[in-house]
Protein backbone atom coordinates (compact mmCIF):
# COMPACT_ATOMS: atom_id res chain seq x y z
CA UNK A 1 0.00 0.00 0.00
CA UNK A 2 1.42 3.39 -0.93
CA UNK A 3 1.79 6.09 1.67
CA UNK A 4 -0.80 8.14 -0.23
CA UNK A 5 -3.29 5.27 -0.14
CA UNK A 6 -2.72 4.72 3.56
CA UNK A 7 -3.38 8.40 4.27
CA UNK A 8 -6.47 8.48 2.10
CA UNK A 9 -7.81 5.40 3.87
CA UNK A 10 -7.25 6.85 7.31
CA UNK A 11 -8.60 10.23 6.11
CA UNK A 12 -5.42 12.09 6.91
CA UNK A 13 -4.90 15.39 5.13
CA UNK A 14 -2.79 14.92 1.98
CA UNK A 15 -0.59 17.32 0.07
CA UNK A 16 0.23 16.46 -3.52
CA UNK A 17 2.18 18.56 -5.99
CA UNK A 18 3.00 18.55 -9.64
CA UNK A 19 6.66 18.26 -10.53
CA UNK A 20 7.44 20.83 -13.24
CA UNK A 21 8.21 19.12 -16.52
CA UNK A 22 11.54 17.39 -17.05
CA UNK A 23 13.38 17.64 -20.34
CA UNK A 24 17.14 17.40 -20.10
CA UNK A 25 19.18 17.35 -16.93
CA UNK A 26 18.56 13.77 -15.84
CA UNK A 27 18.22 12.77 -12.20
CA UNK A 28 19.98 15.90 -11.02
CA UNK A 29 17.15 17.98 -12.48
CA UNK A 30 14.50 15.84 -10.74
CA UNK A 31 16.36 16.19 -7.42
CA UNK A 32 16.75 19.94 -7.92
CA UNK A 33 13.05 20.44 -8.58
CA UNK A 34 11.91 18.19 -5.74
CA UNK A 35 14.18 19.64 -3.06
CA UNK A 36 12.31 22.83 -2.04
CA UNK A 37 8.85 21.21 -1.80
CA UNK A 38 9.86 17.76 -0.58
CA UNK A 39 9.28 18.46 3.15
CA UNK A 40 5.58 19.25 2.61
CA UNK A 41 4.45 16.89 -0.11
CA UNK A 42 3.11 13.33 0.30
CA UNK A 43 3.20 12.42 -3.39
CA UNK A 44 4.29 14.12 -6.61
CA UNK A 45 2.51 14.01 -9.95
CA UNK A 46 4.67 12.99 -12.91
CA UNK A 47 2.80 14.63 -15.79
CA UNK A 48 2.06 13.13 -19.18
CA UNK A 49 2.93 15.66 -21.89
CA UNK A 50 0.96 18.48 -20.25
CA UNK A 51 -0.80 20.92 -22.58
CA UNK A 52 0.14 18.49 -25.36
CA UNK A 53 3.83 19.46 -25.27
CA UNK A 54 6.29 16.56 -25.37
CA UNK A 55 8.52 16.09 -22.31
CA UNK A 56 10.21 13.24 -20.46
CA UNK A 57 7.68 10.39 -20.11
CA UNK A 58 5.66 10.06 -16.90
CA UNK A 59 6.90 6.52 -16.26
CA UNK A 60 10.55 7.59 -16.56
CA UNK A 61 9.98 10.54 -14.23
CA UNK A 62 8.02 8.36 -11.78
CA UNK A 63 10.93 5.90 -11.63
CA UNK A 64 13.29 8.84 -11.13
CA UNK A 65 11.15 10.02 -8.22
CA UNK A 66 11.26 6.61 -6.54
CA UNK A 67 15.03 6.64 -6.91
CA UNK A 68 15.02 10.12 -5.36
CA UNK A 69 13.11 8.77 -2.36
CA UNK A 70 9.70 10.33 -2.99
CA UNK A 71 6.36 8.82 -3.91
CA UNK A 72 5.13 9.40 -7.45
CA UNK A 73 1.61 9.71 -8.85
CA UNK A 74 2.02 8.68 -12.48
CA UNK A 75 -0.37 10.55 -14.73
CA UNK A 76 -1.60 8.85 -17.88
CA UNK A 77 -3.64 10.50 -20.59
CA UNK A 78 -5.65 8.96 -23.41
CA UNK A 79 -4.32 11.38 -26.02
CA UNK A 80 -1.06 9.69 -27.02
CA UNK A 81 -1.57 5.96 -26.46
CA UNK A 82 -4.04 3.30 -27.50
CA UNK A 83 -5.29 0.72 -25.00
CA UNK A 84 -2.35 -1.65 -25.57
CA UNK A 85 0.19 1.09 -24.88
CA UNK A 86 -1.73 2.21 -21.80
CA UNK A 87 -1.80 -1.35 -20.44
CA UNK A 88 1.91 -1.89 -20.99
CA UNK A 89 2.67 1.46 -19.36
CA UNK A 90 0.61 0.51 -16.30
CA UNK A 91 2.15 -2.94 -15.94
CA UNK A 92 5.59 -1.40 -16.51
CA UNK A 93 4.88 1.15 -13.79
CA UNK A 94 3.87 -1.61 -11.39
CA UNK A 95 7.12 -3.44 -12.16
CA UNK A 96 9.05 -0.41 -10.91
CA UNK A 97 6.95 0.01 -7.76
CA UNK A 98 4.76 2.86 -8.96
CA UNK A 99 1.49 2.44 -7.08
CA UNK A 100 -0.33 5.73 -7.54
CA UNK A 101 -1.71 6.43 -10.99
CA UNK A 102 -3.91 9.25 -12.14
CA UNK A 103 -5.97 8.76 -15.29
CA UNK A 104 -6.96 11.72 -17.47
CA UNK A 105 -8.49 12.32 -20.87
CA UNK A 106 -5.75 14.81 -21.76
CA UNK A 107 -5.65 18.14 -23.54
CA UNK A 108 -6.10 17.88 -27.27
CA UNK A 109 -3.05 17.93 -29.55
CA UNK A 110 -4.21 21.32 -30.84
CA UNK A 111 -3.33 22.83 -27.42
CA UNK A 112 0.33 21.98 -27.95
CA UNK A 113 3.26 22.93 -30.14
CA UNK A 114 2.80 19.95 -32.47
CA UNK A 115 -0.88 20.33 -33.44
CA UNK A 116 -0.28 18.27 -36.58
CA UNK A 117 0.11 15.11 -34.44
CA UNK A 118 -2.51 12.35 -34.60
CA UNK A 119 -4.74 12.30 -31.52
CA UNK A 120 -5.49 8.81 -30.20
CA UNK A 121 -8.30 8.77 -27.58
CA UNK A 122 -8.81 5.03 -28.06
CA UNK A 123 -10.19 5.12 -24.50
CA UNK A 124 -11.63 7.97 -22.47
CA UNK A 125 -10.72 8.78 -18.86
CA UNK A 126 -13.45 6.68 -17.15
CA UNK A 127 -12.52 3.72 -19.38
CA UNK A 128 -8.81 4.17 -18.58
CA UNK A 129 -9.66 4.19 -14.86
CA UNK A 130 -11.61 0.94 -15.31
CA UNK A 131 -8.67 -0.51 -17.28
CA UNK A 132 -6.22 0.38 -14.48
CA UNK A 133 -8.64 -1.05 -11.93
CA UNK A 134 -8.89 -4.26 -13.94
CA UNK A 135 -5.10 -4.56 -14.08
CA UNK A 136 -4.86 -4.01 -10.33
CA UNK A 137 -7.29 -6.91 -9.96
CA UNK A 138 -5.07 -9.07 -12.11
CA UNK A 139 -6.47 -8.85 -15.64
CA UNK A 140 -5.62 -7.16 -18.88
CA UNK A 141 -8.64 -5.82 -20.76
CA UNK A 142 -8.80 -9.04 -22.77
CA UNK A 143 -9.20 -10.98 -19.54
CA UNK A 144 -5.71 -12.49 -19.74
CA UNK A 145 -4.07 -12.71 -16.28
CA UNK A 146 -1.36 -10.17 -15.47
CA UNK A 147 0.41 -12.47 -13.02
CA UNK A 148 1.37 -10.86 -9.74
CA UNK A 149 -1.38 -8.33 -9.11
CA UNK A 150 -0.23 -4.71 -9.09
CA UNK A 151 -1.67 -2.75 -6.22
CA UNK A 152 -2.73 0.56 -7.72
CA UNK A 153 -4.49 3.39 -6.02
CA UNK A 154 -6.23 5.11 -8.88
CA UNK A 155 -6.84 8.80 -9.17
CA UNK A 156 -8.86 10.88 -11.58
CA UNK A 157 -9.28 14.51 -12.50
CA UNK A 158 -12.46 16.47 -12.91
CA UNK A 159 -12.82 20.04 -14.09
CA UNK A 160 -15.58 21.53 -11.98
CA UNK A 161 -14.81 24.88 -13.62
CA UNK A 162 -15.95 23.80 -17.10
CA UNK A 163 -19.53 23.46 -18.36
CA UNK A 164 -21.87 21.69 -17.88
CA UNK A 165 -21.24 22.61 -14.23
CA UNK A 166 -24.22 20.72 -12.80
CA UNK A 167 -23.20 17.51 -14.58
CA UNK A 168 -19.59 17.41 -13.29
CA UNK A 169 -20.47 15.63 -10.05
CA UNK A 170 -22.24 12.92 -12.04
CA UNK A 171 -19.22 12.48 -14.27
CA UNK A 172 -17.00 12.23 -11.19
CA UNK A 173 -19.40 9.58 -9.83
CA UNK A 174 -18.85 7.61 -13.02
CA UNK A 175 -15.12 7.67 -12.30
CA UNK A 176 -15.77 6.31 -8.81
CA UNK A 177 -17.83 3.54 -10.37
CA UNK A 178 -14.86 2.79 -12.66
CA UNK A 179 -12.52 2.45 -9.67
CA UNK A 180 -11.06 5.88 -8.84
CA UNK A 181 -10.41 6.66 -5.19
CA UNK A 182 -9.00 10.18 -5.32
CA UNK A 183 -9.95 13.16 -7.44
CA UNK A 184 -7.54 15.97 -8.20
CA UNK A 185 -9.75 18.86 -9.25
CA UNK A 186 -8.57 21.11 -12.05
CA UNK A 187 -7.12 24.56 -11.30
CA UNK A 188 -10.02 26.97 -10.99
CA UNK A 189 -10.04 30.74 -10.48
CA UNK A 190 -13.77 30.89 -9.75
CA UNK A 191 -14.21 29.84 -6.12
CA UNK A 192 -18.00 29.86 -6.41
CA UNK A 193 -17.72 26.90 -8.82
CA UNK A 194 -15.68 24.91 -6.29
CA UNK A 195 -18.33 25.66 -3.66
CA UNK A 196 -21.07 24.52 -6.00
CA UNK A 197 -19.23 21.29 -6.87
CA UNK A 198 -18.33 20.47 -3.26
CA UNK A 199 -21.88 21.13 -2.09
CA UNK A 200 -23.30 18.82 -4.75
CA UNK A 201 -20.61 16.22 -3.92
CA UNK A 202 -21.60 16.36 -0.25
CA UNK A 203 -25.33 16.21 -1.04
CA UNK A 204 -24.93 13.15 -3.27
CA UNK A 205 -22.52 11.41 -0.90
CA UNK A 206 -19.75 11.56 -3.49
CA UNK A 207 -17.20 13.21 -1.19
CA UNK A 208 -17.57 10.20 1.13
CA UNK A 209 -16.67 7.83 -1.70
CA UNK A 210 -13.71 9.65 -3.23
CA UNK A 211 -11.06 11.94 -1.74
CA UNK A 212 -11.49 15.46 -3.11
CA UNK A 213 -8.24 17.32 -3.72
CA UNK A 214 -8.61 20.83 -5.23
CA UNK A 215 -5.63 22.19 -7.20
CA UNK A 216 -3.92 25.48 -6.47
CA UNK A 217 -1.62 27.05 -9.03
CA UNK A 218 1.15 29.45 -8.00
CA UNK A 219 2.07 31.81 -10.80
CA UNK A 220 4.57 34.66 -10.66
CA UNK A 221 4.39 36.72 -13.84
CA UNK A 222 1.82 38.62 -15.89
CA UNK A 223 2.77 36.43 -18.85
CA UNK A 224 2.12 33.29 -16.80
CA UNK A 225 -1.31 34.53 -15.78
CA UNK A 226 -2.18 35.44 -19.37
CA UNK A 227 -0.99 32.02 -20.55
CA UNK A 228 -3.24 30.20 -18.07
CA UNK A 229 -6.15 32.52 -18.92
CA UNK A 230 -5.90 32.12 -22.67
CA UNK A 231 -3.94 28.99 -23.56
CA UNK A 232 -4.78 26.28 -21.04
CA UNK A 233 -7.97 24.50 -22.12
CA UNK A 234 -10.82 24.52 -19.63
CA UNK A 235 -9.51 27.18 -17.23
CA UNK A 236 -11.70 30.26 -16.98
CA UNK A 237 -9.85 33.14 -15.32
CA UNK A 238 -12.11 36.13 -14.55
CA UNK A 239 -10.85 39.30 -16.31
CA UNK A 240 -10.63 41.09 -12.95
CA UNK A 241 -8.15 38.48 -11.71
CA UNK A 242 -5.94 39.02 -14.77
CA UNK A 243 -6.27 42.80 -14.33
CA UNK A 244 -5.34 42.51 -10.66
CA UNK A 245 -2.03 40.90 -11.61
CA UNK A 246 -1.43 43.35 -14.47
CA UNK A 247 -1.94 46.34 -12.15
CA UNK A 248 0.17 45.02 -9.30
CA UNK A 249 3.44 46.73 -8.29
CA UNK A 250 4.82 43.45 -7.02
CA UNK A 251 3.44 40.91 -9.49
CA UNK A 252 4.97 37.90 -7.79
CA UNK A 253 3.51 38.84 -4.40
CA UNK A 254 0.10 39.47 -5.95
CA UNK A 255 0.12 36.06 -7.68
CA UNK A 256 1.09 34.48 -4.38
CA UNK A 257 -1.77 36.28 -2.61
CA UNK A 258 -4.24 34.99 -5.21
CA UNK A 259 -2.99 31.43 -4.69
CA UNK A 260 -3.26 31.88 -0.92
CA UNK A 261 -6.82 33.19 -1.14
CA UNK A 262 -7.94 30.32 -3.39
CA UNK A 263 -6.21 27.74 -1.17
CA UNK A 264 -7.76 29.17 2.02
CA UNK A 265 -11.15 29.08 0.38
CA UNK A 266 -10.63 25.48 -0.79
CA UNK A 267 -9.54 24.36 2.70
CA UNK A 268 -12.75 25.79 4.14
CA UNK A 269 -14.95 23.60 1.92
CA UNK A 270 -16.49 20.56 3.61
CA UNK A 271 -15.19 17.27 2.27
CA UNK A 272 -11.80 18.51 1.09
CA UNK A 273 -9.27 15.73 1.68
CA UNK A 274 -6.15 17.65 0.77
CA UNK A 275 -4.62 20.10 -1.66
CA UNK A 276 -2.73 19.67 -4.91
CA UNK A 277 -0.17 22.35 -5.76
CA UNK A 278 1.10 23.35 -9.17
CA UNK A 279 3.94 25.80 -9.42
CA UNK A 280 5.83 26.77 -12.51
CA UNK A 281 8.47 28.44 -10.37
CA UNK A 282 11.39 26.24 -9.49
CA UNK A 283 11.84 27.52 -5.94
CA UNK A 284 10.17 27.15 -2.59
CA UNK A 285 6.79 28.65 -3.59
CA UNK A 286 4.83 25.56 -2.53
CA UNK A 287 6.64 25.30 0.80
CA UNK A 288 6.05 29.01 1.43
CA UNK A 289 2.36 28.70 0.62
CA UNK A 290 1.92 25.66 2.89
CA UNK A 291 3.64 27.55 5.70
CA UNK A 292 1.35 30.57 5.22
CA UNK A 293 -1.71 28.31 5.14
CA UNK A 294 -0.61 26.71 8.38
CA UNK A 295 -0.19 23.28 6.81
CA UNK A 296 2.60 21.54 8.73
CA UNK A 297 5.36 19.58 7.01
CA UNK A 298 4.70 15.95 6.11
CA UNK A 299 6.68 14.66 9.09
CA UNK A 300 4.94 17.02 11.51
CA UNK A 301 1.53 15.98 10.17
CA UNK A 302 2.46 12.32 10.56
CA UNK A 303 3.62 12.81 14.14
CA UNK A 304 1.11 15.34 15.46
CA UNK A 305 -1.79 14.97 13.02
CA UNK A 306 -3.46 17.82 11.18
CA UNK A 307 -6.98 18.75 10.32
CA UNK A 308 -7.64 21.46 7.76
CA UNK A 309 -10.76 22.65 9.54
CA UNK A 310 -8.71 23.53 12.63
CA UNK A 311 -6.26 25.59 10.63
CA UNK A 312 -8.81 27.78 8.88
CA UNK B 1 -13.96 9.10 -45.40
CA UNK B 2 -17.25 9.28 -47.31
CA UNK B 3 -20.46 7.79 -46.01
CA UNK B 4 -20.60 5.20 -48.74
CA UNK B 5 -17.12 4.00 -47.84
CA UNK B 6 -18.08 3.69 -44.19
CA UNK B 7 -20.99 1.47 -45.20
CA UNK B 8 -18.71 -0.60 -47.44
CA UNK B 9 -16.32 -1.29 -44.56
CA UNK B 10 -18.70 -4.05 -43.54
CA UNK B 11 -17.30 -6.05 -46.44
CA UNK B 12 -14.10 -6.61 -44.51
CA UNK B 13 -15.71 -8.09 -41.43
CA UNK B 14 -16.68 -11.63 -40.64
CA UNK B 15 -19.95 -13.57 -40.57
CA UNK B 16 -23.30 -11.97 -41.22
CA UNK B 17 -21.71 -8.50 -41.20
CA UNK B 18 -19.91 -9.46 -44.41
CA UNK B 19 -22.99 -10.50 -46.36
CA UNK B 20 -24.47 -8.46 -49.15
CA UNK B 21 -27.69 -7.96 -47.16
CA UNK B 22 -25.73 -6.67 -44.16
CA UNK B 23 -23.87 -4.18 -46.34
CA UNK B 24 -27.18 -2.97 -47.73
CA UNK B 25 -28.58 -2.51 -44.22
CA UNK B 26 -25.45 -0.59 -43.22
CA UNK B 27 -25.88 1.71 -46.22
CA UNK B 28 -29.52 2.38 -45.38
CA UNK B 29 -28.62 3.01 -41.75
CA UNK B 30 -25.98 5.51 -42.75
CA UNK B 31 -28.30 7.21 -45.23
CA UNK B 32 -30.74 7.87 -42.40
CA UNK B 33 -28.46 8.47 -39.41
CA UNK B 34 -25.72 10.36 -41.27
CA UNK B 35 -27.72 13.49 -42.12
CA UNK B 36 -29.74 13.44 -38.88
CA UNK B 37 -27.08 12.72 -36.24
CA UNK B 38 -23.78 12.94 -38.10
CA UNK B 39 -23.49 9.15 -37.66
CA UNK B 40 -19.91 7.88 -37.98
CA UNK B 41 -20.93 4.20 -38.32
CA UNK B 42 -19.16 3.00 -35.18
CA UNK B 43 -21.47 -0.03 -35.27
CA UNK B 44 -22.37 0.18 -31.56
CA UNK B 45 -24.92 2.93 -31.36
CA UNK B 46 -25.52 4.60 -27.99
CA UNK B 47 -27.68 7.51 -29.23
CA UNK B 48 -30.54 6.63 -26.91
CA UNK B 49 -28.33 7.03 -23.83
CA UNK B 50 -26.69 10.26 -24.98
CA UNK B 51 -29.75 12.42 -25.56
CA UNK B 52 -29.83 11.39 -29.24
CA UNK B 53 -26.43 13.09 -29.74
CA UNK B 54 -23.70 11.04 -31.42
CA UNK B 55 -20.59 10.91 -29.16
CA UNK B 56 -18.46 9.90 -32.15
CA UNK B 57 -18.82 13.48 -33.42
CA UNK B 58 -16.82 14.63 -30.37
CA UNK B 59 -13.28 15.32 -31.71
CA UNK B 60 -11.91 13.11 -28.93
CA UNK B 61 -14.64 10.47 -29.58
CA UNK B 62 -15.37 10.36 -25.84
CA UNK B 63 -18.10 7.91 -24.80
CA UNK B 64 -18.49 8.88 -21.15
CA UNK B 65 -19.14 12.59 -20.90
CA UNK B 66 -17.46 15.92 -21.56
CA UNK B 67 -13.71 16.39 -21.13
CA UNK B 68 -12.29 19.17 -18.97
CA UNK B 69 -11.55 21.38 -21.94
CA UNK B 70 -15.08 22.72 -22.52
CA UNK B 71 -14.90 26.49 -22.97
CA UNK B 72 -16.80 28.87 -20.66
CA UNK B 73 -19.26 29.54 -23.53
CA UNK B 74 -19.94 25.81 -23.80
CA UNK B 75 -17.95 25.35 -26.99
CA UNK B 76 -15.44 22.64 -27.87
CA UNK B 77 -11.77 22.83 -26.90
CA UNK B 78 -10.73 21.45 -30.29
CA UNK B 79 -13.26 23.18 -32.54
CA UNK B 80 -14.05 26.56 -30.95
CA UNK B 81 -16.89 27.21 -33.42
CA UNK B 82 -18.75 24.05 -32.36
CA UNK B 83 -20.85 23.56 -29.18
CA UNK B 84 -19.53 20.74 -27.01
CA UNK B 85 -21.15 17.51 -28.17
CA UNK B 86 -21.46 16.31 -24.59
CA UNK B 87 -23.01 19.54 -23.39
CA UNK B 88 -25.72 19.00 -26.00
CA UNK B 89 -25.98 15.35 -25.03
CA UNK B 90 -26.46 16.22 -21.38
CA UNK B 91 -29.07 18.91 -22.07
CA UNK B 92 -31.01 16.74 -24.48
CA UNK B 93 -30.91 13.67 -22.25
CA UNK B 94 -32.45 15.75 -19.46
CA UNK B 95 -35.35 16.61 -21.79
CA UNK B 96 -35.93 13.06 -23.04
CA UNK B 97 -38.94 11.31 -21.54
CA UNK B 98 -37.09 7.99 -21.80
CA UNK B 99 -33.54 6.81 -21.01
CA UNK B 100 -32.78 9.96 -19.00
CA UNK B 101 -30.49 8.33 -16.45
CA UNK B 102 -28.64 6.30 -19.08
CA UNK B 103 -26.16 9.12 -19.65
CA UNK B 104 -24.61 8.11 -16.30
CA UNK B 105 -23.89 4.55 -17.48
CA UNK B 106 -20.23 3.64 -17.78
CA UNK B 107 -19.92 2.81 -21.46
CA UNK B 108 -17.19 0.32 -22.45
CA UNK B 109 -14.36 1.09 -24.88
CA UNK B 110 -15.34 1.30 -28.54
CA UNK B 111 -14.97 -2.01 -30.38
CA UNK B 112 -13.06 -0.86 -33.45
CA UNK B 113 -13.74 -4.11 -35.31
CA UNK B 114 -17.37 -3.00 -35.64
CA UNK B 115 -16.57 0.23 -37.49
CA UNK B 116 -18.59 0.45 -40.69
CA UNK B 117 -21.04 -2.30 -39.74
CA UNK B 118 -24.74 -1.80 -39.08
CA UNK B 119 -25.51 -1.09 -35.43
CA UNK B 120 -29.07 -2.26 -36.10
CA UNK B 121 -27.82 -5.72 -36.97
CA UNK B 122 -25.36 -5.64 -34.06
CA UNK B 123 -28.20 -4.67 -31.72
CA UNK B 124 -30.40 -7.55 -32.86
CA UNK B 125 -27.56 -10.07 -32.74
CA UNK B 126 -26.31 -8.76 -29.37
CA UNK B 127 -22.85 -8.23 -30.86
CA UNK B 128 -22.81 -4.58 -29.73
CA UNK B 129 -23.13 -5.66 -26.09
CA UNK B 130 -20.10 -7.94 -26.14
CA UNK B 131 -17.27 -6.49 -24.06
CA UNK B 132 -13.72 -7.75 -23.50
CA UNK B 133 -13.53 -10.36 -20.71
CA UNK B 134 -11.45 -8.04 -18.51
CA UNK B 135 -13.86 -5.12 -18.74
CA UNK B 136 -15.31 -4.41 -15.27
CA UNK B 137 -14.77 -8.06 -14.32
CA UNK B 138 -15.98 -8.62 -10.77
CA UNK B 139 -13.62 -11.24 -9.44
CA UNK B 140 -9.96 -10.71 -8.65
CA UNK B 141 -7.51 -13.00 -10.40
CA UNK B 142 -5.43 -14.87 -7.89
CA UNK B 143 -1.74 -14.26 -8.43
Amino acid sequence: MSNLERKLHSREFVVTAELPVIDGGGHAEIMRQLAPMKPYVDAFNATDNPSAHAHCSPLAVAIGMIQAGVEPIMQLTCRDRNRLALESELVGAAMHGVQNVCCLTGDDVTAGDEPEARRVFDLDAPQLIALAHGISRGRYLSGRPVGARPNFVIGAVENHGAPPYEYRVRRAAKKVLAGASFLQLQICYRPELLERFMRAAADTGLSERIAMIPSICILRTVGGMRFVATKVPGIDVPPETVARVERAHDVEAECFDIAYELASHALAQPGVAGLHFISFRKDAGIAKLCARLGIPTRIEREIHGYSASVAV
Amino acid sequence: MSGANRGDRAAGSEGFGASRAARAVARVEHLIKGPVWGCQMCGQCVLHSTGLTCPMTCPKTLRNGPCGGVRPNGHCEVKPEMRCVWLKAYERSERLPLWRGHIDDLRPPVDNTLEGTSSWINLISGRDRQVPAGWMADADVEP
